[in-house]
């Protein structure tokens, strides 16, 4: 009979897996952001290094709910308060 | 390595951990070339001399862009951080745990940001001003305007622990779980140090050095 502590574990277990499912939003926003990058640097190759600089910041800025999540599901797997 | 930086030692109530230890070396490292750079200053400049001013002229060209002419003052404090931020997520090159894995070192950062933005706020616009500005546009958003305020230090600071957090910890499976693998010889650990503490922690320096100049520079007007 599973009681206490072992549901507990495995819940946290499978909340650190859903919480990794929010790992979805940064890919999809960084990507569609470099193209644009792409795009600009198409359109004009001298800016090149200014929209490079641009982008890399607009990315590491949309990173930040992916780090969110990783941090969330790290508590979960290792300093975990419920147990 | 994902358990926590090791505690060495409590000083009247305040722990000494890994974290702590290595900030101290990054300090001595910092120290130590600031003062052989600026000695025997000449009119014509040497080689160390030369690489200290690109440096300084790039941080104020930059200090000027994000900041403005008139925020000058800025530039020392934010060449200091960036400074200090470039070695310490860095160290992950040597084999030492980066201080800035510790969320007690990010979140004393970003709180320092935090300080500098609503002094200057109040210093230039007034209190009556500024303390007006949370009840715009309607009074019943103080809260929402509160929350948004406090979240670009925490923002801020769990960026740059997260990331730097994740680094450390996907260089220690690769070492632990992969070993075979990272004794290919100059290939993969190559790549594997190259990105996750090379790129991620020198872009994640730059990304927290103009965060802080823009949030200043967005209070002050």
């Amino acid at each position: 009979m599973i009681t206490g502590i072992e549901i507990i574990k495995a819940c946290s277990a499978i909340g650190a897996g859903l919480a990794m499912i929010a790992g979805l939003g940064p890919g999809i926003g960084q990507g569609f952001a470099a193209g644009k990058g792409a795009e600009a640097v198409g359109r004009q190759p001298d800016a090149a290094g200014e929209i490079t600089r641009t982008m890399l910041l607009g990315q590491a800025v949309a990173e930040t709910t992916g780090i969110y999540s990783l941090v969330i599901a790290l508590i979960l797997i290792f300093a975990n308060p419920f147990i | 390595m994902a358990e926590g930086p090791k505690i060495y030692a409590e000083i009247l109530g305040i722990q000494i951990t890994t974290s702590t230890i290595n900030m101290w070396m990054v300090m001595a490292v910092i120290i130590i070339l600031c003062v052989v750079s600026t000695r025997n200053l000449k009119t014509v400049p040497g080689k160390m001399q030369t690489i200290s001013e690109l440096i300084v002229t790039t941080m104020n060209n930059m200090v000027e862009s994000t900041m403005g002419k008139k925020n000058m003052s800025f530039a020392p404090y934010m060449l200091t951080l960036i400074v200090y931020l470039a070695f310490a997520n860095t160290v992950g090159l040597i084999g030492m745990r980066p201080p800035t894995a510790d969320l007690n070192m990010t979140l004393a950062l970003s709180i320092l940001t935090f300080i500098l933005t609503q002094f200057f706020a109040i210093k230039s616009k007034g209190i009556g001003t500024y303390l007006k500005g949370y009840i715009e546009p309607f009074p019943f958003l103080l809260p929402m305007n509160i929350m948004g305020e406090l979240a670009n230090p925490i923002s801020l600071g769990f960026r740059l622990f997260g990331n730097l957090l994740g680094g450390t910890i996907i260089m220690g499976l690769l070492y632990t779980g992969l070993t075979n693998l990272m004794k290919v010889p100059l290939v993969i650990p190559i790549l594997a140090h190259a990105y996750f503490d090379i790129f991620s922690g020198l872009l994640q320096s730059f990304i927290f050095v103009m965060l802080s100049m823009v949030f200043i520079a967005m209070a002050m007007d």
